[in-house]
């Protein structure tokens, strides 16, 4: 809502400056959200004739003007607009004007050879209007005279942007926001010299509503208004208009909307005589259509509700009128019309048709519906003084009554929601500034609510008027006690945050991308999910929600390696999602790492980053998380996104209840697809949902603290086993020989090729012996041995090589 | 002389010269060897007359104990050097690169949400999240906010069904109504977290981060409201002293509704919060609309409370001097290189919330 100080001014006595206001406006709730200064540099822009009109030599769609700006010497000015004529009189711009539409400094230029002294300007420029075909034609009776002088009238205003909240239809008027200010003390509300209607003349047009299941009209006045001369507005409404950043039409379209912007009373002039009879509001049919006054052709849905005449569709009530019907210079006869719409019924039309206008904007949030009268008798009247004619009585048609609303509110309320006291006398005084009629009893106020003021339904919205006007800087602070009776993170949350700073301090970066993706970038990794599309996408790059986290990191890794960083890890934590159901996500913490480890070390061998770089990512992450790496259980059945030889699934325990997690290198197919410029590139995902929580806190796991002091041996053994035999197996196999005896085992060798058979494969390990008993002797030791061999070798059909 | 005399001035002289190490051992075999010089005058002492045994043993002694001396410096010196030699060799440039490291960090998202924890948790709120799908009704009709409403208007939502009930949450509030339809009251949560509006541009982007707050017991009132967040401000920019304004607006949630701002100079280019005569909006909050309590069969006759939202990525760049909110979800490297922080900097209460 666009505003001046002068405007207010009609509705508010007031000797306060206009930085107070701006203050003030904000601190009762209708934001400022910008301030323009409206005149400045306007005295600039000149009327001017073009006196004189050659083809520019060099360009054909040019020529050059001779101007006369009301100055002995005219000015030359390149112009390329086609309605650029001798005898023209327009609006032009010297060097030095700032151009209000795109904020550009005009300067003296040569135009393809010709030097140009400023501009000649179209409407679009001087954001007069959207018209930007051709330059401003100029009536000649009006402006010959004034030729020289500036355009714009003067005036030191600034145009003021409020942003009004949804709730606050009362304040898209003048007069509203004027009666706000009242309320909180900035000057005095101004009372309106009613203009009554005193015409004999019966409003002779027939308007009926029909009675429908769903009728979004339940009031509709009319008034007629015969035999006027419709001309240009007298300069004052012009002005008006043009303060707030309208543009005039013509006397009677600029009084409907004039007045909408003052009282906040949409209205609508039909030219009567295009109307076929009388007027029906009734619902709309399917695929009736009709041309509105934006010039767009309208394919109507059933039970829209539209003002129609017998041959069809006049207007969308309360949103668009129609072409047919609208009014025009030579209108002579017009018919005023004032009416309620139904907020809801409204919104659902505006929507269907994608349709935005002023009316709509302040029909949707609740107009005051005993309105009609004022709204219709201000027009009708100024109708009446610049165009002339004779005024009909109103006519008016209603489906149901307004009734009053009626609040009963216990003041004590107020310090109980806000913390602190205001005066009976002060309520009293806001609530009447406001409007609100009082009656007293021993404990309430019963209160009858404005009729401008649908959002105010309960005592809390009595409470928030009273904060708002008498100050929200009166709230005074308690300072918040520290003590806390409930722990802040939950088990699972502070496994989110142990992970994530695990998994940065190994050398990941943190990256926060979009929960949704490219769908062919999800495709890749969706594996067996099924893909879930956004309705209404910003782009359709971005159309489903992701299934892996790896569609969003492997195309960011991708923009850094292309930006020639070469050796990258990067890791993200957050939902994925498996279903459009809420509750259909987990959260997953996924990285990838690209590139070598080592690359140009004078000191280390240079070598691709692979599985095991990942792998030891993975474990260490979830073995300083708490979880026990002897009981992790890892196989290779893995999406379909990885490498299917070199990745593997890891359980926290043989059962394999949930996946924890998946790693390995992706797949080579991918890579090639998203054509990703790596030596290598492995990533892992692990399943924050999928880890079981310990019961007990990690201090109460702690066991008892037992070391055995006897000695240890080490012993080497060396399998040759089959190739699909994995270590993992052998290892469990050695390690449940003995559990109490044997507390280490390690691989330090794995061999194939040469001497070994094929599809065989030599592991060479090496196990710790210690018993907690006793220093074991040679005897002991031998027994072991014998036993791990045979076990192995029965377990796994390993041999052992001699 | 003597011989003992004599034996010592020779065997003196010989170990003044630059001896190596078996030429030593070979003085000192010959002199404390089996037939060694001294080791036969030693054998003399029985056979000395008594008047002279006592002087000559005596003397003996001395000059023994004083070419032993000599002989352990000599080893000792002739060792050290041989050690320092071989250490000279093995002498490096030690201002060749170390092996190399890698630095992981943490996105200044994820820490500015740790900070907020922190700061909330030391006044008694816990965390409770939601998922980033919702219902319509949680997102909008529970919160007070009918369907064909204009605030809905406030709110371009991405929708995942056509008839337009499941949603990507556009704000956290959503949160609200699930932790009061779980529990009992009071409530005294903070939720963040992700959330979604279509439309994109330098200050917008389609995703971006909340926090909610949620206050609700007996006699929480604006003044309590006020309190939480002035106590926040202040612990989060890490400054003594704040500038807040409270302002009217309208959330169809919060009854009365407010939108904070809170004051601010730039000085040298960079932003200085809590002083200067300039304002900026940071958050939208107010008391929970009774329309919400009832909805989920809370009691407003007998509860009441604030709630209040906060822009969590928008905290982030007044606090880090981050310009561009877009780059938070670009994953340039240099850029989470320079504004990430290291995963050891855990925003605590003891040790304060940043280094």
């Amino acid at each position: 809502m666009k505003i001046t100080f002068d405007w207010l001014k009609d509705h508010l006595n007031t000797n306060l400056n206009e930085e107070k206001l701006i203050e003030q406006l904000t601190n009762i709730g209708l934001e400022v959200e910008g301030i323009e200064k409206l005149s400045a540099g306007n005295e600039l822009f000149k009327v001017a004739q073009i006196i004189k009109i050659k083809k520019h030599p060099n360009a054909d769609r040019l020529n050059v003007c001779e101007v006369d700006i009301g100055e002995k010497k005219s000015k030359k000015v390149v112009c390329g607009a086609d309605n650029a004529r001798e005898g023209l009189i327009t609006i032009y711009a010297p060097p030095g004007a700032i151009i209000p539409k795109t904020k550009t400094k005009l300067v003296i230029a040569k135009i393809r050879g010709i030097t140009s002294y400023g501009m000649l300007c179209s409407e679009s420029e001087l954001n007069l209007s959207d018209e930007s075909d051709g330059i401003i034609e100029l009536l000649s009776s009006k402006y010959k005279k004034i030729i020289g002088k500036s355009y714009f009238s003067q005036s030191n205003l600034n145009l003021i942007d409020l942003s009004i909240t949804p709730n606050r239809p009362d304040c898209l008027g003048v007069r509203g926001i004027a009666r706000d200010l009242a309320a909180s003390g900035f000057g005095m509300l101004k009372k309106i010299k009613e203009k009554k209607n005193k015409s004999k003349i019966k409003q002779n047009l027939n308007v009926i509503i029909n009675k429908e299941k769903t009728q979004g009209c339940s009031a509709f006045g009319s008034c007629y208004i015969s035999n006027v001369k419709n001309t240009e507005s007298p300069q004052w409404l012009k002005d008006k208009l043009v303060s707030i950043g309208q543009k005039p039409i013509s006397a009677i379209v600029d009084i409907t909307n004039y007045v909408m912007f003052d009282i906040n009373r949409p209205l609508h002039a039909y030219d009567a005589d295009k109307i076929e009879k009388g007027i029906i509001v009734r619902n709309s049919k399917l695929g009736e259509q009709f041309t509105a006054l934006d010039n767009k052709n309208y394919k109507l849905d059933s039970g829209m509700c539209v003002i129609s005449d017998n041959k069809g569709v006049l207007g969308l009530g309360g949103i668009i009128g129609g072409i047919r019907s609208g009014t025009e210079f030579n209108t002579k006869n017009v018919l005023l019309e004032a009416a309620y719409f139904n907020p809801r019924s409204i919104r659902t039309t505006a929507k269907k048709l994608n349709l935005d206008t002023d009316a709509k904007f302040r029909f949707e949030r609740g107009i005051d519906p005993l309105s009609i009268e004022d709204g219709l008798n201000k027009a009708a009247s100024l109708i009446k003084e610049i165009c002339g004619g004779e005024i009909s009585k109103i006519d008016m048609q209603k489906i149901g009554v307004y009734k009053n609303k009626n609040i009963k509110f216990d003041p004590h309320l107020f310090e109980k929601i806000t913390g602190f006291k205001i005066p009976n006398i002060e309520m009293l005084k806001i609530l009447e500034d406001l409007g609100f009629k009082i009656k007293k009893d021993r404990k309430h106020l019963k209160l009858t609510v404005p009729p401008w003021r649908p959002d105010i339904l309960q005592e809390v919205d009595i409470i928030e008027e009273l904060v708002r006007i008498s100050g929200y800087e009166k709230i005074k602070i308690i300072d918040p006690i520290k003590e806390r009776t409930k722990s802040t993170l939950t088990k699972s949350q502070k496994l989110f945050h142990f992970l994530q700073r695990a998994i940065a301090s190994k050398g990941y970066l943190e990256a926060i991308t979009w929960s949704f993706t490219d769908s062919k970038y999800n495709d890749y990794f969706k594996d067996k999910n099924k893909e879930i599309k956004i309705i209404n996408p910003i782009s359709s790059e971005l159309g489903v929600l992701r299934n892996s986290i790896f569609s969003n990191l492997i195309m960011y890794l991708s923009k850094n390696l292309n930006r020639g960083f070469r050796d990258l890890s990067i890791f993200e934590i957050g939902p994925i999602f498996t279903g459009s159901n809420p509750g259909e996500q987990s959260i997953v913490i996924c990285g990838l790492s690209a590139g070598k480890k080592h690359r140009l070390s004078w000191i280390d061998k240079e070598r691709n980053i692979d599985v095991f770089d990942i792998k030891r990512d993975v474990i260490q992450t979830l073995v300083e998380a708490g979880y026990n790496s002897y009981k992790f259980f890892i196989d290779n059945e893995t999406p379909n996104y990885y490498h299917p030889g070199k990745s593997g699934r890891l359980f926290l325990n043989k059962e394999k209840d949930k996946v924890a997690a998946y790693f390995g290198e992706i797949h080579p197919n991918i890579k090639k697809k998203i054509d990703i410029k790596t030596e290598s590139l492995v990533g892992f995902e692990i399943f924050l949902d999928n880890l079981k929580l310990p019961k007990k806190t990690l201090n109460s796991q702690k066991t008892k603290f037992v070391v055995s002091d006897y000695q240890k041996s080490e012993r080497d053994f060396a399998f040759i086993i089959n190739k699909d035999v994995s270590s993992q197996d052998l290892i469990n196999a050695v390690s449940n020989v003995d559990q109490d005896l044997i507390s280490n085992i390690k691989v330090f060798d794995v061999y194939e090729g040469e001497n070994i058979p094929q599809h065989q494969k030599s592991i060479a390990i090496n196990v710790t012996i210690r018993s907690s008993e006793k220093t074991l002797n040679d005897n002991d030791l031998e027994k072991i041995n014998k036993l791990i061999i045979e076990t192995v070798e029965n377990k796994t059909g390993a041999k052992i090589r001699s | 002389m003597s011989d003992l005399k004599k034996i010592k001035d020779e065997f003196f002289s010989k170990l003044k010269g630059k001896l190596n190490l078996s030429e030593i051992n070979q003085i000192k075999s010959d002199l404390f060897g089996k037939s060694g010089l001294i080791s036969s005058q030693f054998k003399k002492i029985a056979s000395i007359s008594e008047k002279e045994r006592k002087k000559f043993a005596s003397d003996l002694n001395i000059i023994k104990d004083e070419l032993q001396q000599l002989i352990n410096y000599k080893i000792n010196e002739i060792q050290n050097s041989e050690i320092n030699e071989k250490l000279e060799k093995e002498k490096i440039d030690v201002t060749l690169p170390e092996r190399d490291f890698v630095r992981g960090k943490i996105h200044p998202v994820s820490q500015t949400i740790d900070q907020i924890s922190s700061i909330f948790s030391e006044i008694g709120f816990s965390i409770e999240e939601g998922p980033d799908v919702e219902n319509e009704y949680n997102n909008f009709t529970a919160l007070n906010t009918p369907d064909n409403h204009p605030a809905r208007d406030m709110h371009d939502t991405f929708y995942l069904d056509e008839k337009k009930e499941k949603l990507l949450r556009t704000h956290t509030s959503p949160v609200q109504i699930r932790t009061m339809l779980k529990d009992k009251p009071p409530f005294k949560i903070i939720a963040p977290g992700r959330t979604y509006r279509s439309d994109s541009d330098q200050t917008h982007s389609p995703m971006f981060h909340q926090v909610e707050g949620l206050h609700i017991d007996k006699d929480i009132n604006m003044g309590h409201l006020k309190g939480c967040l002035n106590y926040f401000i202040k612990e989060f920019f890490e400054v003594d002293k704040i500038k807040m304004r409270f302002r009217p607006s309208h959330f169809p949630f919060t009854e009365p509704s407010a939108e904070v701002d809170i004051g601010y100079e730039i000085k040298n280019e960079k932003i200085i919060i809590g002083e200067g005569d300039q304002w900026l909006e940071i958050l939208g909050c107010g008391m929970v609309h009774p329309n919400v309590l009832k909805n989920v069969k809370v009691d407003p006759m007998k509860f009441q409370g604030y709630a209040f939202g906060i822009g969590i990525d928008r905290l982030a760049m007044l606090k880090y001097g981050i310009n561009d909110l877009r780059a938070f979800f670009d994953c340039d490297y240099r850029w989470l290189n320079h504004f990430g922080f290291d995963p050891l900097d855990v925003p605590t209460n003891y040790r304060g919330l940043s280094r």
